[in-house]
């Protein structure tokens, strides 16, 4: 029976699942959301307010040399990084019906989500410190707004794969449910690529 | 099939059900408020729109009035500038772009064959979005001490410019009303934008290709594309103005290095899609009612087609034309310019078509062809004054007069508002069961259409004798009286056009000549179904054949192309596929819920925290979340006993 539900097991016009469309679609607009945030990061980029510079410099009470703590950063990138491996391996598990693999890799992939938002809220406290905020100049209106809002995309990630692992304690995703694993993996995959983007961007190619 | 997933609490389980059981029922405000059945929601989405039409219509006519003479003392400077701002966001937003949205709602699903939309319940909570985000902007009003005058709306124009918004220019919550509520209102064109690109790539009738489908179902995408790019660009953009507003950042704050000029460039990159979001629905309701009245095809259809994707794709490149003034140099100006002169190109070739189309036709000058007629003058007089705007030097003398104003009510009102008009007199016999009267049509178009030349032409001479825009008053020396008292009579005859159209729908809704299932001897899906359709639409899905799939089982072509009719029982290229009589029963419909609506009631609590108190913020996304939850849990159509 046809059924005009937002059901999983229907035949589409295309071929393909109505929620996998929803979500691919979903990801191009994201792609314009990030975009424009990172555009207004790199028009004001390089208005000589923002860090770091060459040698020795200072703006709005703030020092830039050596404010950003790359190796760090560069450790809490590639936990985010792992985090992808971990997410296809609890979409690889969900397929071949091991609910058991799933659940482990599902909560790895979350718990390295969280370990990567601490990792930025340690980072924006230390900002802070430095007297970076918000307010300070353009650097800390760019930074914190777009860093903030790839942060935030994260934390719904790791929401919904904290969801997902509850769910599946209830014994209610088998294999045949692998779409929805599928789906917050897509998701989390876009999140983790927006990051690297982010991550040369601001830490890489400093002006 | 499917398993049923166990119910998880026999007492929340049972309570759902409950619930689901009185909003199944067709009747009742219960079943309006958790339905998912895109019919109602379109027809939800139709009246709320045009109920803002009215606030929107309200607020013209204060500004004409002001207007009327120099010097009067309707409104003052505060409270004019506030009316033009939620004039302009009124029509924009809650008017023209729900319209449309009522459109694809209702008929999206009947004219490619489906039952309802991909995502029924995203669906209904696209319209709760938009209803309390359109409200969210409307209570900006009352924030002030409205009694003694002093309106709390914002007062910014609906394009907001920086730094017009900051703070030290903008105090009080205005722009954050408004900020805020074009934010919501972008949350639910984003979901409707997914929802229908879903919808209309997955869930066509068998047979049903792209190049058979409707030119309202292509034009439709091609909106809902534009959306789902267009609206993360001004989220963004009013991210960033929010994030100054509330928490002393600096995108827009020159004293701090901020450029005013990265606002206009993220609102026009998100407007002039927007522009072609407003028209391209537009465009697709007149592409069926031309035909149906003309009785020919649609002249050149892949012709048709391809200019909207072509306009879809050119309408990113062509922002600056609003920017043109700001000193972004030759090259810029020149580039922008070529690109908006050739955009008219594509939108021509859809004139021509339309013409081509009634060339030769048997016409049937009935409302919905009149209203359809009426676009293509009204629009092409906007579009040719719109090729003016793309001339730099000449663009120059343009910029900020009445002369603009002119050109994009020509295309808003003359192409947008008369197009949905001819779509509501088309289609509301398909709805309701009952054809509108076609004389008090005919009167409530001729008065539309002379109010609305009356209340617009004058403005091209206003603005080209050097009529500012958003000015509160000018003074009598300026040779600008007769227009301004014109467009103000103008006004009030659009006004009464509408006041007859309102007695026209009451009068018709309760004494109105029955409409068949197909008054109109229409050529698409959507007439081949009872008036008012049943919940399921179809009781058995169609197999299509080919473009204008109806028309094609009631007409064949003689030697000399002309339609005759087919004798029945002898469909051309149609099997008589034996009907299954079965009342509808055993289809399969989702189920009402009433978790789309908890869920969108959780965005304008969250707007009003961040303007008042941010406690609210949390509880408003613990409303969100907890309807999120709801929504994600509870399995999307109840399937019976035995069927599972």
């Amino acid at each position: 029976m046809t059924q005009a539900a937002a059901t999983s097991h229907l035949e589409t016009s295309t071929g393909l699942d109505n929620r996998k469309l929803l979500m691919w679609l979903f990801l191009g607009s994201e792609c314009l959301f990030f975009g424009s945030l990172i555009a207004a990061y790199l028009l004001y980029r390089d208005r000589g307010t923002g860090p770091p510079c060459p040698s020795d410099c200072a703006f709005d009470g703030v020092q830039y040399e050596g404010l950003f703590d790359i190796p760090f950063t560069s450790v809490s990138a590639f936990v985010l990084l792992m985090s992808s491996v971990s997410m296809v391996l609890a979409l690889a598990a969900i397929q071949r019906g091991n609910v058991r693999g799933m659940q482990i890799w599902l909560f790895t992939t979350a718990t390295l989500g969280l370990l990567f938002i601490s990792g930025q809220a340690f980072e924006f406290t230390e900002f802070n410190h430095e007297g970076l905020s918000l307010s300070t100049n353009l650097f800390g209106t760019t930074f914190f707004v777009l860093t903030g809002f790839h942060g935030a995309h994260v934390t719904i990630g790791v929401l919904i794969l904290l969801s997902l692992f509850t769910v599946s304690l209830q014994g209610r995703i088998q294999q045949k449910d692998s779409l929805n694993v599928e789906l917050a993996g897509l998701y989390w995959h876009f999140v983790d690529i927006v990051w690297i983007v982010i991550f040369t961007l601001i830490y890489l190619i400093q002006p | 099939m499917a398993t049923v997933y166990e119910p998880r609490r026999v007492g929340l389980a049972d309570a759902l059900r409950t619930a689901r059981r009185v909003a199944d029922q067709h009747y009742g405000i219960w079943s309006w408020i958790a339905t998912v059945d895109h019919k109602r929601i379109g027809i939800m989405y139709g009246v709320t729109a045009f109920l803002f039409f009215l606030a929107g219509g309200v607020e013209a006519l204060l500004l004409r009035t002001q207007l009327i003479v120099p010097n009067a003392g309707v409104l003052n400077a505060d409270q004019y500038n506030r009316i033009l701002t939620m004039h302009g966001t009124t029509m924009v937003f809650l008017v023209v772009m729900p319209l449309s949205a009522a459109f694809f709602n209702l008929m999206i699903p009947l004219m490619i064959g489906a039952r309802d939309v991909a995502f029924p319940r995203l669906n209904a909570f696209s319209y709760w979005v938009f209803l309390g985000g359109g409200i969210f902007m409307n209570i900006s009003f009352f924030t002030k001490d409205i009694f003694s005058g002093q309106l709390g709306a914002p007062d910014c124009g609906w394009f907001c410019y920086s730094t017009l918004s900051s703070k030290a220019f903008s105090p009080g919550h205005g722009v954050d009303f408004w900020a805020l509520g074009l934010q919501i209102l972008g949350v639910a064109s984003l979901a409707s934008g997914f929802n229908f690109i879903v919808t209309i790539l997955n869930m066509r009738a068998p047979g049903m290709t792209l190049f058979r489908m409707p030119l309202f179902v292509w034009m439709t995408l091609v909106t809902s594309f534009l959306l789902i790019f267009a609206m993360p660009v001004i989220a963004v953009a009013l991210f960033e103005l929010l994030f100054d507003r509330l928490f002393d950042a600096n995108f827009f704050n020159p004293d701090k290095g901020g450029n005013p000029l990265l606002w206009q460039h993220m609102f026009w990159l998100f407007g002039h899609p927007e522009v072609y979001i407003l028209i391209l629905p537009a465009m697709g309701i007149v592409s069926e009612i031309l035909p149906t009245f003309s009785r020919k095809p649609l002249f050149g259809y892949p012709f048709v087609v391809f200019s909207g994707i072509a306009i879809g794709f050119m309408s990113w490149g062509v922002w600056v034309h609003h920017m043109y003034t700001t000193g972004l140099g030759t090259v810029a100006n020149s580039a922008f310019g070529i690109s908006t002169i050739l955009i008219g190109v594509p939108t021509g070739v859809k004139i021509f078509n339309w013409l081509a189309t009634m060339w030769g036709g048997s016409l049937n000058l009935k409302a919905p062809m009149m209203f359809a007629v009426g676009f293509v003058a009204m629009f092409t007089i906007g579009g040719l004054s719109g090729v003016t705007h793309s001339v730099v030097p000449s663009d120059y003398q343009q910029q900020d007069t009445y002369y603009v104003v002119a050109h994009f009510h020509y295309v808003l009102f003359g192409g947008s508002i008369f197009a949905l008009f001819g779509g509501v007199y088309y289609w509301f016999p398909k709805f309701t069961g009952k054809l509108l009267n076609d004389t008090v049509g005919q009167v409530h178009f001729w008065l539309m259409l002379i109010g609305f030349n009356l209340t617009f032409f004058p403005m091209h001479i206003s603005g080209l004798l050097g009529m500012p825009r958003r000015i509160y008053t000018y003074s009598g020396e300026n040779g600008w009286d007769l227009w301004n008292l014109m467009s103000t009579i103008g006004a009030f005859t659009i006004a009464t056009s509408i006041l007859i159209f309102i007695i026209n729908v009451v009068f018709s809704l309760r004494r109105g000549e029955k409409s068949s299932e197909d008054p109109w001897d229409g050529r698409t899906l959507e007439w081949t179904i009872p008036s008012p359709p049943p919940h399921y639409n179809f009781e058995k899905i169609p197999t299509v054949h080919s473009r204008d799939a109806f028309w094609h089982e009631k007409y064949t072509e003689d030697a000399e192309g002309r339609p005759v009719p087919v004798v029945a029982g002898a469909a051309n290229g149609h099997e008589e596929e034996g009907h299954e009589d079965h009342g509808g029963h055993g289809i399969h419909m989702p189920s009402p819920s009433y978790f789309p609506l908890l869920a969108a009631l959780g965005f304008p609590i969250m707007a009003t925290g961040f303007i008042y108190d941010f406690a609210l913020v949390a509880v408003g996304a613990a409303v969100l979340f907890v309807g999120i939850y709801g929504w994600a849990l509870e399995p999307p159509a109840e399937e019976e006993e035995g069927q599972a």
